[in-house]
Parts: C-alpha cells; sequence; structure tokens
C-alpha cells in the first residue's frame, strides 16, 4: 500500500459522499421538511408588517 | 425597560442596519464605478492621470476594485444577509451594538482603502492590497460579523435554517479564513510589509485567495441573495430546494481548488496546474445549476418579467452567472489560456461577471429593499428602474464586447511568428490596435455607470416622506 492507494480511495470517499448527499437530498422522507424550509422566505409578512409599524411610531 | 420587554415579546426586526448597508451600497457603487469609468478613460486617452502620482492608472486600478467588490459588493452583502437572516430565522440580529460596529467599522475599511491606495500604500497582493493595519481592522470587524449572523441563526425561531444562510454563511467563514492566511505578513514599518510566503508558494497562496474571493466573496454570497430575492421578487419558492442542497455542497467543495488556473504557464508545478483546470471544469455543474434553479424558479411566472423591471434585474444577472461561469472553465483549459491570459479577454470575463452578475443581482436586490426599508409601497419610479436595467445591460454587453475584440486580438497579435522565428508585432503595436475596444469600453462603462446615478435619485426620492410614489406604468414593457 502506497500514497496512490490514500489518493484513490480519498477520490472514492468523495464519489461516496456525494452520492450519498444526492441520495439524501431526494429521500422522499425529506420531502416535507423542504417544502417547509423552501417556504420561509413567505412565512414571516406579520413580523414585517410589525417592525414597518414599529419603525413609524418611532418616527 | 419596557421597550426591551416589547422587543422579547414581538421579535421586531433590526432594520435600521440594512438601510444604513442599503443606502451605502449605492453611494459606493457609484464612486467605485467612477472610479472604473476614469481609468478605462487612462486607457483610451493616457493624458487623463494628468502627471499626477495619485491619479496613476496603478494606484487607481487597485482603488476602483477595492471599491467595487469590497464597498459596493461588501455593502450590498452585508445589507442582505443581515437581512435575510432575520426573516428567515424569524428573528431579531443578535445584537443591535455590534451590528452597528460592523457597519461603521467597515465603512473606517473603505475609507482607509480609499486614502492609503492613491498614496501607493500598497503590499502589492492583487485584491488583497491593502497593508497590515487595515488587514487587522477587516479581520475584527468580519469577526464581529460572523458573530452577529451566526448568533441571529443561532436563536432562530424557524425551524429550518433557509438555504440562503447556507450561503452567506460559508461566504462569511470562507472569506475569514482566505484573508487571514493570504494576509499574514511581517511589518516593518505601520505602512510597510512583507509576505512571509516567498515565490512560487506565494504565488499560489495568492491565487487560492484570488479566485475563492471570486468563488465566496463574488459567487457564494451573491447566490445567498439570489436563493431570497429571485423567489421573493417572483412570489414563489425556489424550483428545487433539493437541487439547491446539492448545489450547496457541490459548489463549496469544488470552488477552492480552481485557484491554479490562474498561473498556467508559471512556475508552478505541472501537475498543480492540471487540477486547477480539471476542477475549474467541474466547477460548470454545480454553477449552472444554480443558475437553473434560479432560473426555473421563474415557471409559470415568466409573464412577470414583462411589467417587473426588478424581476429582470435578477434573471438576466443569472443569464450572466451562466455565461461568465462558462468562460470561466473555458478559459481555465490550458490551450485556451495561452490564449486568453494576460490579455484584455480576462478583464472582459471579469466584468461580465462584475457588471452582469454581482451588480446586477445586487441593484435588484436593492430595489426589492429600498421600498421596504424606508416603508414604501414601491420605488418612487418604475420607469427608471427600468431605464437603469436596459443601460446596466447595454453597458455590460459594450464592456465585455469590446474586451473579448481586444483579448483575442492581442492574443493573437503576441503569439505571431515571422518564418525566421521573430515575433511578428511588437507589444506596443498592440496596444495601439487595442485603441477602439478601450474607447468601446469607456462608452459601455460610462453608460453603467450612469444607471446608477438613476438608482441614487430614485432612492432619494423613495426615502422622501413628503414625496408619493409615481403611478406604476400600465405597461411597463418598454421593450
Amino acid at each position: 500500500m502506497d500514497i496512490n492507494d490514500l489518493r484513490g480511495l480519498s477520490t472514492a470517499f468523495l464519489m461516496a459522499t456525494f452520492f450519498g448527499l444526492c441520495v439524501w437530498a431526494y429521500s422522499s422522507k425529506r420531502k416535507k421538511a423542504f417544502d417547509e424550509a423552501a417556504n420561509l422566505p413567505f412565512a414571516d409578512e406579520t413580523l414585517n408588517q410589525e417592525t414597518l409599524q414599529e419603525e413609524v411610531r418611532n418616527g | 425597560m419596557s421597550e426591551l420587554n416589547s422587543a422579547l415579546e414581538h421579535p421586531i426586526y433590526n432594520y435600521k442596519v440594512v438601510r444604513q448597508f442599503t443606502v451605502m451600497t449605492v453611494v459606493w457603487g457609484i464612486v467605485g464605478m467612477l472610479v472604473g469609468v476614469l481609468i478605462a478613460a487612462q486607457l483610451a486617452w493616457p493624458a487623463l492621470n494628468f502627471d499626477l502620482p495619485w491619479l496613476s492608472f496603478g494606484r487607481l486600478r487597485p482603488l476602483h476594485t477595492n471599491a467595487v467588490i469590497f464597498a459596493f459588493g461588501g455593502s450590498a452583502l452585508f445589507a442582505s444577509s443581515y437581512y435575510v437572516v432575520q426573516r428567515t430565522c424569524q428573528t431579531r440580529l443578535i445584537s443591535d451594538k455590534l451590528a452597528a460596529v460592523t457597519f461603521w467599522g467597515w465603512q473606517l475599511v473603505i475609507l482607509s482603502a480609499a486614502i492609503t491606495l492613491p498614496l501607493g500604500l500598497t503590499s502589492g497582493k492583487e485584491y488583497a492590497e491593502l497593508e497590515w493595519p487595515i488587514d487587522i481592522l477587516i479581520t475584527v470587524v468580519w469577526v464581529l460579523y460572523a458573530i452577529v449572523f451566526f448568533g441571529t441563526i443561532a436563536k432562530r425561531k424557524a425551524q429550518h435554517i433557509y438555504v440562503a444562510n447556507w450561503f452567506f454563511g460559508a461566504f462569511i467563514i470562507a472569506v475569514a479564513v482566505l484573508h487571514i492566511i493570504n494576509s499574514l505578513v511581517i511589518p516593518v514599518t505601520a505602512s510597510k510589509s512583507y509576505s512571509v510566503y516567498a515565490g512560487t508558494v506565494d504565488a499560489m497562496v495568492q491565487w487560492w485567495y484570488g479566485h475563492n474571493a471570486v468563488g465566496f466573496f463574488l459567487t457564494a454570497g451573491f447566490l445567498g441573495m439570489m436563493y431570497y430575492f429571485v423567489p421573493k421578487q417572483a412570489e414563489r419558492p425556489v424550483y428545487s430546494y433539493r437541487l439547491s442542497i446539492v448545489h450547496f455542497w457541490a459548489l463549496v467543495a469544488v470552488y477552492i481548488w480552481a485557484g491554479p488556473h490562474h498561473l498556467h504557464y508559471t512556475a508552478l508545478p505541472d501537475w498543480a496546474q492540471s487540477l486547477g483546470m480539471v476542477m475549474s471544469l467541474i466547477l460548470l455543474a454545480p454553477s449552472w445549476g444554480g443558475m437553473i434553479n434560479g432560473m426555473m424558479t421563474l415557471s409559470g411566472a415568466w409573464h412577470k418579467l414583462r411589467t417587473d423591471p426588478i424581476l429582470r434585474f435578477l434573471v438576466v444577472s443569472l443569464s450572466f452567472y451562466g455565461m461568465s461561469t462558462f468562460e470561466g472553465p473555458m478559459m481555465s483549459i490550458k490551450t485556451v489560456n495561452s490564449l486568453s491570459h494576460y490579455t484584455d479577454w480576462t478583464i472582459g470575463h471579469v466584468h461580465s461577471g462584475a457588471l452582469g452578475w454581482v451588480a446586477m443581482i445586487s441593484i435588484g436586490a436593492m430595489y426589492h429593499l429600498i421600498p421596504i426599508l424606508f416603508g414604501r409601497e414601491r420605488m418612487y419610479s418604475t420607469s427608471l428602474i427600468n431605464a437603469h436595467f436596459w443601460m446596466s445591460t447595454i453597458g455590460t454587453v459594450l464592456y465585455i464586447t469590446s474586451m473579448w475584440v481586444n483579448g483575442i486580438l492581442q492574443g493573437l497579435m503576441w503569439r505571431a511568428y515571422n518564418q525566421d522565428g521573430t515575433l511578428t508585432y511588437s507589444f506596443v503595436e498592440s496596444v495601439a490596435a487595442s485603441y477602439p475596444g478601450y474607447v468601446v469600453r469607456v462608452f459601455g462603462g460610462a453608460i453603467f455607470f450612469s444607471g446608477m446615478l438613476l438608482m441614487a435619485y430614485n432612492l432619494y426620492m423613495t426615502s422622501r416622506k413628503d414625496i408619493e410614489p409615481q403611478a406604476a406604468p400600465a405597461v411597463a414593457s418598454a421593450a
């Protein structure tokens, strides 16, 4: 076993990590959580409105 | 005390610091681009340096790059990251005081740059020219920035950490690491220092820094902006949240290796050059994955482009992003690089990213933010935004096409040999041949710059409480 085996293994490890990431990201179990996360930009309109009203109050 | 209690019960947002950075984005955009137009004009008409040392190209060029990247782009990133992290975490910034310190600290950094660079005080590293006392100030401000940003994420009310925050977070961490490692120096006096690295190692550290300044400052941060403002302006969630996760990890894992393509055919070992080239080619995949994700967010909402010039800014910026992230890997191929390197093609490539992608997505995001931050329904004038959009697009296209022509022309002239092995052209002949392209570039840059003046006027009119926004034009589809 020399340094080149280590290099080969590290490439295989990175590839496996990448494919693992893809499987994880696209698994149907994660769908609900990701849909929730994707809607976060639209979930806080009331807080934005309260901030704007507060700013008007404080001039 | 009652104020504190109400703040605890209702986590209203800190818009003050966002507003400050937003205004300074426009101000520094104007300053930085004006310097850019001046030095572009100096290349066409050299007498414009007026024989004054502090107006010479060599001193103003780093002032231009620092002003547009760190002052304009940096302020846009501070503004949008502080805004997005609050809104998607549904909580106020962890500390108003620290946030204010980052604002004033960052302005102090910019001011120091604006004074020292024209005086000729420089460490000579591209995009890292500032001398060591300013580097230390940057480090302090940046660490405080990280505390405010990650502290806010830590106390979030929302369960998930929205993908935009991942990109902002990667940008903050990577820039800290890059800045500290590349800026390691041995100070000699208060204004002079020498790098701790020597020779080829110094070059490699510099371009590891340089390319990741592109990858993390000018890409990851602005992708964070994209992942919030494109869905928000299009009023629909991002096309694929799953793709955004693969996009994030692939991008941050690959970008860090691409630096050696800046050192093709130098003393850098050949294997390192090839590694940089291959990693740059792989980078096309995550880059286009992100671009497609942003673009496809508009599926079913393409008609909005007809009436919404802000959305147009955001979407066209993604087109330029796609274009320059195709051009970049292509230019990193050694044989292509042997033609393009050291020519104006590189400058054109940078500006396709800097004007087309970074500036246009920032401008779009700022137009989205300004009315909210000043408590208005919309910007004072939509038709001025539309005019600004066309000026930006035309200015960018003129800039990059003139530099393509110049770059290929220079590359071909420099490598032309006579039959007896002598060079066909002297260097100055290639300079003379570049003159028309330089003039076109001045015009392109001036048009882009003038658009920023419209933005400043529109910002001022939107901020005035006594003036109502103009009625939105029924059809703003002037084109």
